[in-house]
């Protein structure tokens, strides 16, 4: 044990040990696993989008809840809605980890909270509260700004609002990495245990971006799905897809190393093996078209778990279903793996989830660990027909029972920045 | 003291700031009803839109609890 409050020596073996989320597919890890393996896609049109005359109305929103009775009263003014998400699920993963109490479902009382750091991913942050406040500023100038304004929409607002709840006193970190926020949070939240800076970490990421502006931003830019059969729209590797449908939600999982967890009763859930960074260097927004970026991430996470690829029976795609993405992707995946990649179940949930964005890489990469955990890989939702450039052994209609020793889950960021994650049973 | 204006941050901090209506007396303290400074400010923004005052920052000084801030709206009307 570590004395508390003093330096710690490193430990590499980092496992989960919780596990929280909240997501178009459902309120909770295994709402979420349960619409993912039943292929139950979740965009659907959005009438708030659509009465805001945004050019697409189709969205997958999180599940409505009553922030102020679950999580105090004055959050819905005090808290932008991506930190409310982000307390639902780091409650789910906290209270799985075993590190709260009866009295208190936030305040960490099973482990010195002075060494619990927290690493959270968001490519936004407080969008809803930049959208409404810059309206309120245009239309009844500048004393009607809010003061809440600033504490709402910062991105780092979700991990300090965790650290308050939790009383969580260790390094306390936000990373953009934009879409790839949520697997960048991991990877930083394994290297602060594997440093020594922290005994556990909750890393994970979060997004509530479905605003008129950003709608409106991504459909300028050809991103989004237009779909009229909003059901449809996410169909990630299919020949007929046509761009992402944009989610909202948040993953956190608890991080500690195989030493602590045991020492204090905690069960490992999986292993983070190995984590992968790297830029493309190519185009703020498009990836080359050879994947070189994303295949280098892919690389280096599995060469960090010292593995080879022909170890990765699972690979949790980014999968987005723009067109741009999908192919690039399954270059990288043909780089990586050589021949080996026809021994990859691959799959993407974001037929289900639609694009979480920020919060992408952790709810994925809690997916990923489930799968690993249950040999189930499941279905890309609406994947009726294979792209005939993406030659992938993409799983579809049903989930695919396959012993698992190690899965990979990549994620690929606006401004070209990825992230990889390996994954192997506890 | 007035029982409209009473009524009127009864209203606001019980439907805007999840105050249970209950607690909210000309005595009690917006510290006690769960309010911090910034969430004063914020308040003084819906009580503009509300009763058409707006209380600035030298309003606020000296200001702790429900009744004080009536009193001052009333400063501020008479």
């Amino acid at each position: 044990m570590t004395p508390a409050g003093g330096p710690a020596g490193g430990d590499r073996d980092v496992v989960v040990t919780g596990m929280g989320a909240i997501t178009p597919a459902g309120r909770g890890v295994a709402a979420t696993w349960d619409g993912v393996l039943a292929g139950r896609a979740t965009a659907a049109p959005d009438e708030r989008l659509a009465a805001a005359g945004a050019p697409v109305a189709i969205s997958c929103r999180a599940p409505a809840f009553d922030a102020d009775a679950e999580l105090g009263r004055g959050t819905t003014r005090r808290l932008d809605r991506f930190t409310q998400l982000a307390l639902i699920a780091t409650r789910e993963a906290v209270a799985q980890a075993g590190l709260v109490g009866p009295d208190d479902p936030d305040a960490i009382v099973a482990t010195d909270p002075d060494r619990v750091g927290i690493v959270m991913g968001s490519g936004i942050g407080g969008a809803e509260t930049w959208e409404s406040e810059y309206a309120r500023l245009a239309a009844e100038g500048p004393s009607r700004v809010s003061p809440l304004f600033v504490p709402r929409m910062l991105s780092n607002t979700a991990a300090g609002v965790m650290a308050i709840r939790g009383r969580a006193r260790g390094p306390n970190l936000t990373v953009n990495t934009a879409c790839a926020a949520g697997a960048s949070a991991i990877h930083m939240g394994r290297d602060l245990i594997a440093a020594g800076a922290a005994d556990v970490v909750l890393a994970g990421g979060v997004e509530a971006g479905i605003t008129t502006i950003a709608i409106s931003a991504f459909a300028q830019m050809g991103a989004l799905s237009t779909n009229p059969d909003a059901g449809g729209a996410s169909r990630p590797f299919d020949v007929d897809r046509d761009g992402f449908v944009m989610g909202e939600g948040a993953g956190v999982v608890v991080l500690e190393s195989r030493a602590h967890a045991l020492a204090r009763g905690a069960a490992p859930l999986f292993v983070v093996a190995g984590c992968g960074a790297s830029a493309d260097a190519h185009h703020a927004t498009a990836p080359p078209e050879d994947g070189a970026g994303a295949a280098l991430a892919m690389r280096r996470a599995i060469s960090d778990a010292g593995l080879d690829p022909a170890d990765i029976g699972h690979h949790n795609a980014h999968g987005t279903s723009t067109p741009l993405n999908d192919v690039a992707e399954a270059r990288a995946l043909h780089t990586v793996f050589g021949a080996a990649v026809d021994g990859l179940a691959v799959t993407s949930t974001k037929g289900v989830t639609g694009h979480l964005l920020g919060a992408a890489g952790a709810v994925e990469a809690i997916l990923a660990g489930l799968a690993l955990r249950e040999g189930r890989v499941p279905p890309t939702a609406n994947l009726t027909t294979r792209d005939p450039d993406i030659h992938l052994d993409v799983v579809a209609g049903a989930p695919r029972e396959v012993a698992l020793r190690a899965v990979l889950s990549a994620s690929m960021g606006f401004g070209g920045q990825n992230a990889a994650l390996v994954l192997t049973a506890a | 003291m007035s029982d409209d204006l009473l009524e009127t941050f009864r209203t606001i901090l019980a439907g805007e700031f999840s105050v249970p209506a209950d607690e909210i007396t000309s005595d009690a303290t917006f510290e006690a009803l769960g309010l911090d400074s910034l969430d004063v400010v914020e308040l003084t923004l819906v009580l503009e839109d509300k009763v058409g005052v707006k209380l600035g920052d030298e309003d606020l000084e000296g200001v702790r609890t429900v009744g004080d801030a009536i009193a001052k709206v009333q400063e501020r009307r008479a």
